[in-house]
């Protein structure tokens, strides 16, 4: 490569940036992050979003020269990294001059002065010199982080991602230090500000990482094989703690984070109810259904239809009792569905079922059933769950007295959720492990030569349907009673397209990894309320980039690692 | 012998295409059987035909008496034909072993529910089921390859596998779609030594599409010829070699029969 050409490539890698920095500016994200921060009174999310812009930019021009040779070649590839980041800040600054002059709100809504205002650092038009020479630095220090050793690049890449991810949930861990007593609460103040850690906060974050990161690069490899020497009853005894620890989490978490957090962890739980369903029949039997948010709403009206004490409560009959009805019912419409649609494949189903969904909804929600299903006003008045002895047989009188525990937060609803999840991962996995679950994994495959090996397809396929669609159906019931009422509009389209997004993103076929799936796509987004206004931009962008990267999710099923660690033996044998 | 299989007038079109026409055949009980054929000449539609992939037209297909061109293929697999195919087609994302165990479908009679409550008879059936796919995996040669994901097989693994399937549903009559293809001389030998075995040790009748005129020649006790949908003749192998139909069908007008086997194998090479 010539000079003069890698000086016009990083200016060409360096505009593209720019223009990425700007579209951030354009669609308004840069203003509502400004208001939150990452390092308090250093460093706002904006900022950090359009920097962290420039440093990649500056990251990638240095990338591409790397084929450069000679005694110059750092500074080449130094320079290549600053006028890529100066170009990023370039296109910024003259989008801030062009505003300055002519008023583009028309056409952009959110150029707004706000935004020229954080471009320039407060300082307005005379400060508009600012951003590139920030951005500049910014693009050295991605092109200097090249230059930096393997060992080195590694903890500092660490160190900043955690920073990072303990400034954006801030929110989440602070109130949970808070929570655990006064002496927690000064560690917990001294971390983090209102909205981002302190400096103080970002600093011990940082470098505990940069330690721990080192350390284990040193003596990694020998905890790892003294591990692996342990005897089994060991390894069992690690497990288990292991185990322990996470379920300690799972289940004080909503104790001490309080109800907003709480119902964000309820919801989870319930994604998960729904996305085991339709991990059993999109993950293990391959059929896309597009409407299972149907089922969802039938588990919910059918709670909500014989427990409300409002108008349209048809028998005030108990939650647990119900419960198993609303299973039930919903198994019956998997069945229904079924029955017609099962003959069609792949593409054709996803539409015939997304078809269904939309159906039930705008029945649900029509005037035409209103007398039954109350219409748009919904289903009002759902018991709560009572924890008491006769509790599931008993017949309800209005106004009701629950001589138990009434379960009626949404902490108390969430070990509801957790112990129905266990319950249908557990029976996920049985099913899984069984002719059924291998016949459904035949049919995913090649459903011509399943049927030649004897599989009988309707039957296998209505099974499939049948038991995801109860699985939904037990998510619905919960939903109900923890929202206390039921819309037909909460049941909208993009609920199932939540679940599939989450069952590709966790590993098709895989039962933690329906719950990492989960996590990542309902949980993080719902704790980031600054996000929620561009949740489905950055949901697209999550989808794209792990169909790229990593096409099997999260964490892929069993049979993929069975695979990988078999390779990896026989390898090591050959060693 | 009886025959294990007969099919009478059986028909099959695609449109305007008649693909099998008006084809009468009979396989005899534990007998070796191929039919052979220029590429196109209906062999693999006769296949289906019998297997219910594709329904036949016209005709009828019974199979030890009884009419089966009537029955779906999960039907037909449990009355006892099994087959493999030209292009394999295992269910690539599952293992070896889960491969063999879906073949083992059939015999398997846990409910979906016992299986999830884990019953003592369950446990029961998955354990003789397992040692029988791992019996299977031993017998086509491929012990301790039970875990790797069938995708990650080499070939002709891959081939031996499919045959493991197709056996576990404890066929009476087999069907082979080209089993040798892609293989080299000495492989071609051995396999022709496995569905020998096949058919001596476990009493199998196979029926066998094949190109390979060494495997077939090798093998076979009758040849049934096809080209345009067409039985053009059947009977031994020696029968075969000198028919003057057959040649033709081959070679065109006027060829000798010593270049047969040859310009047949080029002929397929040009065709796929």
């Amino acid at each position: 490569m010539k000079k003069e050409n890698f000086l016009w490539n990083s200016i060409k890698t360096g505009m593209l940036g720019g223009s990425i920095a700007l579209f951030i500016c354009l669609i308004g994200m840069t203003e509502v992050f400004s208001k939150r921060d990452v390092i308090e009174k250093v460093i706002t999310l904006g900022q950090f979003v359009l920097l962290a812009t420039s440093v990649m930019t500056g990251l990638i021009a240095s990338r591409q020269t790397s084929q450069l040779v000679g005694e110059n070649r750092s500074l080449h590839r130094l320079t290549a990294g600053l006028v890529a980041g100066l170009m990023t800040g370039v296109v910024l600054a003259l989008f801030v001059l062009a505003g300055d002059k002519v008023n583009i709100r028309a056409v952009f809504l959110n150029a707004t002065p706000g935004l020229y205002n954080i471009l320039t650092f407060e300082k307005g038009v005379s400060g508009v010199w600012v951003l590139p020479v920030i951005s500049a630095v910014s693009g050295l220090i991605g092109a200097a982080f090249l230059l930096l050793p393997q060992a080195a690049q590694k903890p500092l890449t660490q160190a900043t991602l955690f920073l990072f991810f303990m400034a954006l949930f801030s929110g989440l861990f602070r109130v949970v230090l808070i929570n655990q007593g006064t002496n927690w609460e000064k560690i917990a103040k001294y971390l983090y500000g209102q909205t981002g850690v302190t400096s103080e906060g970002a600093l011990i974050f940082f470098f505990a990482v940069v330690i721990i990161s080192v350390l284990w690069s040193w003596r990694g490899q020998s905890v790892k094989t003294s591990v692996a020497h342990l005897p089994k009853g060991g390894k069992l005894t690690l497990r288990l703690l292991a185990f322990a620890a996470i379920g300690y989490v799972a289940l004080g978490l909503p104790q001490v984070s309080g109800p907003f957090i709480a119902q964000v962890i309820v919801t989870v739980a319930l994604f998960i109810l729904m996305g085991l369903g339709l991990n059993i029949t999109l993950g293990f039997a391959g059929l896309l259904d597009l409407g299972f948010v149907a089922f969802y709403a039938i588990g919910a009206y059918t709670v909500g239809l014989l427990t409300s004490y409002g108008p349209f409560g048809l028998q005030h009959i108990s939650f647990w009792a119900a419960v198993p009805i609303a299973v039930l019912v919903a198994m019956a419409a998997g069945f229904v569905l079924g029955l017609p649609v099962l003959g069609v494949r792949g593409d054709y189903l996803a539409i015939a079922t997304l078809g269904f969904g939309e159906i039930v909804r705008l029945l649900a929600g029509s005037d035409f059933l209103a007398k039954y299903f109350g219409g748009p006003q919904g289903v009002i008045g759902i018991q709560k769950p009572c924890l008491g002895v006769l509790e599931p047989f008993v017949k309800i009188d209005v106004p009701r007295v629950c001589n138990g525990i009434e379960l009626g937060k949404p902490q108390d609803i969430y070990y509801v959720a957790v112990a129905a999840a266990l319950l249908i991962a557990f029976v996920a996995w049985r099913l899984r492990e069984s002719r059924l679950g291998r016949a459904w994994m035949a049919i995913r495959e090649d459903e011509d030569v399943a049927e030649a090996l004897g599989v009988n397809l309707i039957q296998t396929k209505l099974l499939a349907y049948m038991l995801g669609a109860a699985m939904a159906g037990l998510g619905g019931a919960i939903f109900a009673t923890l929202i206390g009422s039921i819309f037909a509009s909460s049941m909208q389209l993009i609920v199932s397209i939540n679940v599939v997004s989450l069952i590709i993103v966790g590993g098709m076929g895989s039962i933690p990894g329906v719950i990492v799936g989960a996590i990542a796509l309902i949980g993080l987004p719902e704790l980031l309320r600054e996000v929620s206004e561009f949740r489905y931009l950055l949901y697209g962008m999550t989808l794209i980039i792990m169909m790229l990267s990593k096409p099997e999710g999260l964490w892929p099923s069993q049979a993929a690692k069975r695979e990988l660690h078999h390779v990896e033996a026989s390898t090591e044998a050959e060693l | 012998m009886a025959p294990i299989l007969t099919a009478k007038k059986v028909t099959k079109r695609f449109g305007g295409l008649v693909a099998v026409n008006t084809v009468d055949f009979e396989i005899p009980d534990k007998s070796i059987v191929s039919i052979i054929g220029p590429n196109g000449a209906g062999k693999t539609t006769f296949f289906n035909c019998i297997t219910g992939f594709g329904k036949a037209d016209e005709g009828e297909i019974a199979f030890e008496g009884m009419p089966i061109q009537r029955l779906r293929p999960d039907q037909i697999s449990r009355l006892g034909i099994s087959r493999t195919y030209q292009n394999i087609r295992l269910f690539a994302e599952m293992t070896a072993l889960e491969n063999i165990l879906v073949g083992q479908h059939i015999f398997l009679n846990s409910s979906w529910l016992s299986a999830v409550l884990g019953t003592p008879r369950v446990r029961k059936e998955e354990k003789m089921a397992l040692d029988e796919a791992q019996r299977l995996l031993d017998f086509v040669g491929l012990k301790g390859q039970g875990d790797l994901l069938a995708r990650n097989l080499p070939y002709g693994a891959q081939r031996r596998l499919e045959i493991a399937r197709a056996l576990a549903t404890k066929p009476k009559l087999l069907l082979l779609d080209e089993p040798s293809a892609g293989m080299n001389p000495r492989e071609s030998e051995d396999l022709t030594a496995f569905i020998r075995r096949l058919r001596d040790e476990i009493g199998i009748t196979i029926l066998l599409i094949e190109h390979h005129m060494r495997v077939v020649m090798g093998i076979s006790e009758q040849i049934t010829v096809l080209d345009y949908g067409e039985k053009i003749a059947e009977g031994t192998p020696k029968e075969i070699q000198s028919n003057p139909r057959v040649i033709e069908a081959y070679l065109g007008r006027g060829a000798a029969t010593e270049g047969m086997a040859t310009a047949h194998e080029r002929h397929s090479k040009k065709a796929g």
